[in-house]
């Protein structure tokens, strides 16, 4: 299954790369222009040194070649940078972010989750679905300045951006809004599926069998009501990559959030397809973990194979 | 209850957005160099960006910027995935497998990623946005009507009626379109906040609606830019656009408990 | 009975559920009691409070919406219902357990099977992991499961029903219970499985003398069980009595209803008498007109012409598996079967669940394409008809389904469930005239024309089922497939399913084919039966012939299985 999987991801890179490169072309405006024109013999020189002279197709050809050999080419705007140099800078840092992220979502949604459905239409259940509700109904970057004016600015307990090597004060404060949505949908899912395994059969013979209400909850209701949980993980990790970009922007995060809407704007081409090919090969190995998880925690799953 | 609350939040906020500016005395693009960044008051009734501008009229014009892209780039996402999803579920089989590992290899692409490059090289046109959003958020929609699709397929009523002689055609139109009706409605209705989020997140990268026009994620964006000067220009923008979010998912939440017959058992 | 205290006492439990037609009974007034050792039979059909006066005794009635409004359930003197939670636990599984009807669901899915019946052992035995684990391998022995330290490690799916149900046993008996509630433990399985569990659960009832609360919708079932039986019928009890007398003499017109309208083996009516020829809807008995209770006069129908021939029919199911989903074996869902059915006949299928009856029906209207074989229609090879002339012999085939529920379109009214058809095949006519005809299909089969306008969920499933089978007629047929079409059915309203079949019968000169799991009602309706096993027609002749003398195995099997519904011999 693993090796299957991982031989799918090959042409979707590929379609990923493909898409993007020729997007990239076919956009208005080139890396070197600038506000005052470049003489003809420089541009010319430029484009020589990196091959934008040749045919698109023998660049596209190129690099593929490249990229084969992992080499993602140099870097259009950070002259002295290689691509494969400024992701190795960005990449710690978002996965760092997006961990933590992930990790506090999980753990305060399935708690707020539970609380909501064992208290199910009394007022634990209301408060927490409120909050729920606003939380996925206010996108993060009205929160992150919300949350800057006043833990950063007011009472300034905490830095207003910046990284610093992923010190904990610097850290907290983007964690928290880029968590903040998935928190409150893992609630909402988790209440959701709680309930109604809670309903099922099986939780009835597990009352039957004299069980306590907790030992019910956590050892038979639980397992099963994970399930819509770990599907939700996949779409949440896209969620958070793509959140990450406005939260580095935000908070002035170095990460490769960043590198691609930097490099969009300055037409760098070979940086974006590089983040582009990063974000798309983490999101399959992601999607992979999460498949497993998901025949770990349901056994039926092994049988049906694939959906 | 959930249903009836977010209908009220969105109707205040549609009629206040549509019939709003005809009580102002401003327009949107005017700049007042006297009143640069002043607070609310009984002139300005948001107070003034720190350009000089009205925020009430912005505020409001945006709104409906915002609430257009949603429901426009809405209707591409469910024309898309109705018929897509419809499709596939009723043929199944070969038809099936082929239009699904479609939607797998999509979904696997980092969309918004290409959606954001198409913004970046294309963003004047905002008939472009509506597209893109409607490209990328049609795959959920497909998904969901596929499998109702194929539960309906196998409702012994749809048999009893080909049984009857009835044709392929009419039985989709006729029998399983009316019962997709529930869910279709309960998704689209979850959708627009999710496209008028997405809107405002490219709004506030600065890629989605350019200048003159404006958004409420474009507002959020200069808000934040400039918070310690002006709050207000960034509080009134954010609260409309997360009353506006929470109107529609209250709307798609009490619909979806009406119609999910799992949810009504209990 | 003894004059100790008996093991289990109800007196006048009553208990209400608020639903959004406001509250409403579920259990009224009820009291008996059950003695050590002693089977009590609790019979009812669905929504007479059976189930919920099962779980108000452990105290599972999930509340709310369920409210226990009045009365006590002692247990060796002690009221359960006013027990605190801490001390109800340690009864729960320990001294009483319980057996539910879905075995499918009764487990949970992710855990392995072991683990769930040793869980009890440690809670309450306190034993640890590898004493529960031996223990449990013993268990699982006793209750007849084969392999069971191999079977120890199974999850819920990979097991069989009747198995699944034989796990719930055994996690109901590991701590050897004083009393054990079986909730329609045999009603989700196969008769021959059911027979199985049946003996199972009455070897373990004598050899751990336990008391039993068996609960049942199916008089049969409980017949060579049960001591005593209470018999419950709108929330109410109606009649308590011995077993034998239940059977012999019945006392109350439910009572009596209820043991006439489920069809028999050995005697034959011309219609079966329900419920309602012994009691009108106030309750007041009435006196049952006995004249069509003489046998039923088999007109010999081989002379008649051939309507319908089925030849080596097979339908095959690829089982798909890998990514772009090759074929890697094929499941025989309906293997070489030919038969013939001639014009006003009844051909009976009967067979266990997965033989393949219901493709074989479907493929037979072509509702599910054949692999090879052929079938002909008065005649006209059906397998071979363009999609226009399908259609007009469409409008001489007809099928009516199993399920209620799933057989109406919930979004359309029965007026326009009925006109479909119509419109369909006699479009010349206007819309009153299709409107006049829906009425009258619908007076046709028992309903009251006036309700054309409502939707399905405003109707019992009985009622449904009427629908069902005026839309079937509405295109005049001349040969209806009934696929399972009473099964879901409580038996008195299954009665009168089956007589309505047969009085159109009569008066329309229908032919059938009546595919159906049920034995007895296969008898009581079918001219001719055929016998289906893993997709293939074992046996084919004369309903007489197959129930006096059975020549196949199975066949044998099958009708062995079959509760004879006379009480045991005390």
């Amino acid at each position: 299954m693993v090796v299957k999987r991982l031989l799918m991801a090959v042409p979707v890179l590929w379609l990923i790369l493909t898409i993007t490169f020729f997007l990239l072309r076919a956009a208005p405006g080139g890396p070197f222009d600038q506000e005052r024109e470049l003489s003809p013999e420089i541009a010319a020189l430029i484009n020589t040194k990196y091959q934008l002279d040749q045919p698109l197709i023998v660049q596209y050809g190129q690099y593929l070649g490249n990229v084969l050999q992992g080499d993602l080419g140099p870097s259009f705007q950070y002259s002295d940078f290689s691509v494969n140099e400024l992701i190795a800078l960005g990449l710690p840092v978002s996965l760092k972010l997006g961990f933590y992220a992930l990790l506090l979502a999980l753990l305060l949604g399935v708690m707020l989750g539970m609380v909501a459905a064992l208290y199910a239409n009394k007022w634990p259940d209301l408060v927490a679905m409120i909050t729920a509700m606003i939380g996925i109904s206010t996108p993060n970057f009205v929160i992150a300045p919300l949350l800057i004016l006043l833990l950063a600015v007011h009472l300034q307990w905490l830095p207003v951006g910046g990284w610093s090597g992923g010190q904990w004060t610097y850290v907290v404060l983007p964690v928290m809004t880029l968590s903040l949505p998935y928190i409150a949908a893992i609630a909402r899912l988790v209440r959701g599926s709680l309930l109604e395994v809670l309903s099922q059969p099986f939780v009835r013979t597990a009352r039957a069998k004299g069980l306590s209400s907790a030992q019910v909850l956590l050892r038979h209701a639980l397992r099963p009501a994970m399930l819509p949980v770990v599907s939700y993980l996949g779409p949440a990790a896209v969620g958070l990559v793509t959140g990450s970009v406005v939260i580095e922007q935000i908070f002035g995060i170095p990460g490769m959030g960043r590198y691609f809407v930097q490099g969009a704007l300055n037409r760098d081409y070979t940086l974006v397809l590089g983040v582009v090919l990063v974000v798309g090969l983490l999101m399959l190995l992601f999607n992979l973990i999460v498949d497993l998880l998901y025949r770990w925690i349901d056994p039926r799953i092994q049988q049906k194979g694939a959906h | 209850m959930k249903f009836k609350l977010g209908l009220v939040l969105l109707l205040v906020i549609v009629l206040v957005v549509l019939v709003g500016p005809l009580f102002s005395s401003f327009d949107a693009e005017t700049i007042h160099w006297d009143d640069m960044a002043i607070p609310p008051d009984a002139t300005y009734w948001m107070g003034t960006d720190v350009m000089g501008r009205d925020l009430f009229i912005r505020t409001l014009q945006g709104g409906q910027v915002s609430l257009m892209v949603g429901l426009v780039a809405t209707l591409v996402s469910v024309i898309i995935g109705v018929c897509y999803g419809m499709v596939a579920g009723f043929f199944g089989g070969r038809v099936d497998a082929v239009m699904m590992r479609l939607v797998d290899v999509l979904y696997a692409l980092p969309f918004l990623f290409l959606v954001i490059l198409l913004m970046v090289f294309f963003g004047q046109y905002l008939w472009l946005l509506f597209v893109a959003i409607g490209c990328y958020l049609w795959l959920d929609m497909a998904r969901i009507v596929r499998g109702q699709t194929m539960m309906l397929k196998t409702q012994t009523f749809v048999e009893a009626s080909q049984a009857l002689g009835q044709s392929d055609k009419t039985i989709l139109f006729s029998h399983i379109l009316p019962n997709l009706k529930g869910v279709v409605v309960v998704y689209a209705t979850l959708l627009v906040p999710q496209v008028i989020m997405i809107e405002s997140f490219l709004s506030f990268l600065g890629l989605g609606v350019q200048e003159p026009m404006t958004s409420w994620g474009a507002l959020v964006n200069e808000g934040a830019s400039n918070m310690d000067m002006a709050s207000w220009s960034l509080l009134f923008p954010a609260l409309f656009l997360a009353l506006t979010l929470i109107g529609f998912n209250l709307v798609g939440d009490g619909l979806r408990d009406r119609w999910d017959p799992a949810l009504n058992k209990q | 009975m003894t004059n100790q205290t008996p093991l289990l006492n109800i007196k006048n439990l009553s208990v209400a559920f608020h639903t959004e037609h406001g509250k409403v009974m579920a259990v009224d007034d009820l009291s008996f009691q059950i003695g050590a050792g002693q089977t009590m039979g609790l019979v009812g059909e669905s929504g007479s409070g059976k189930s919920v006066t099962a779980l108000s005794v452990l105290g599972l009635v999930p509340q709310p919406p369920g409210q226990i409004t009045a009365g006590q359930i002692e247990f060796h003197g002690t009221d359960l219902l006013s027990l605190p939670d801490k001390q109800l636990r340690k009864i729960r599984g320990n001294d009483i357990s319980m057996v539910f009807q879905e075995p499918m669901t009764s487990l949970n899915p992710v855990f392995r099977v072991g683990y769930q019946i040793a869980e009890v052992l440690r809670l309450h035995q306190k034993l640890s992991r590898q004493q529960a684990k031996a223990r449990t391998i013993e268990l699982m022995d006793w209750v007849g499961i084969p392999e069971p330290q191999r079977r120890y490690k199974s999850y819920p799916h990979e097991m069989s029903g009747g198995q699944k149900q034989r796990v719930m046993i055994a996690m109901a008996i590991a701590c050897e219970p004083q009393l054990l509630i079986c909730d329609e433990p045999t009603t989700a399985l196969d008769v021959t499985i059911q027979r199985q569990v049946l003996e199972l659960l009455k070897n373990l009832q004598k050899e751990l003398d336990m008391s039993m609360l068996f609960i049942t919708h199916d008089l049969g079932v409980i017949a060579d069980l049960a001591d005593e039986v209470v018999v419950m019928y709108q929330a109410k009890k109606v009649e308590q009595a011995s077993t034998r007398q239940i059977f012999n003499a019945p006392q109350h017109p439910y009572t009596k209803g209820l043991l006439a309208c489920r069809p028999k083996l050995h005697d034959n009516p011309q219609r079966l008498l329900t419920v309602a020829d012994f009691m009108d809807a106030t309750g007041q008995e009435l006196t049952p007109d006995k004249s069509v209770l003489a046998s039923q006069q088999k007109t010999d129908k081989s002379t008649q012409k051939t309507l319908l021939e089925v030849k080596n029919l097979k339908t095959y199911f690829p089982l798909k598996s890998g990514f772009f989903g090759r074929v890697t074996s094929q499941v025989k869902a309906v293997d070489d079967v030919s038969f013939t059915v001639r014009k006003g006949e009844t051909l009976g299928l009967v067979g266990e669940s997965g033989c393949g009856k219901t493709t074989l029906g479907r493929t037979i209207l072509k509702l599910q394409a054949a692999t090879a074989g052929e079938v002909f229609y008065d005649g006209i090879d059906v397998f071979k008809q363009s999609p226009q002339d399908l259609r007009r012999l469409r409008s001489k085939m007809q099928i009516i389904f199993q399920d209620p529920y799933a057989s109406l379109n919930p979004r359309m009214t029965v007026g326009q469930t009925l006109m479909e058809p119509l419109q369909l095949h006699q479009s010349q006519n206007s819309k009153a005239q299709n409107l006049q005809r829906a009425a009258e299909l619908m007076a046709m089969v028992g309903m009251n024309p006036d309700q054309l306008n409502r939707f399905p969920h405003e109707f019992s499933g009985g009622q449904r089922q009427r629908i069902s089978i005026a839309r079937a007629l509405a295109v005049e047929p001349e040969f209806i497939i009934c696929d399972e079409s009473v099964s879901a059915l409580d038996v008195s309203v299954q009665a009168q399913v089956l007589n309505l079949l047969l009085d159109l019968q009569d008066q329309m000169d229908l032919t059938y084919i009546f595919i159906s799991h049920d034995l007895s009602v296969i008898n009581f309706i079918a001219d001719r039966v055929g016998v289906m096993n893993q997709g293939k027609l074992v046996e084919l002749n004369t309903a007489e012939a197959i129930y006096r003398n059975p020549q196949n195995e199975y066949t044998k099997k099958l009708l062995a299985a079959i509760p004879d519904g006379l009480p045991k011999a005390k």
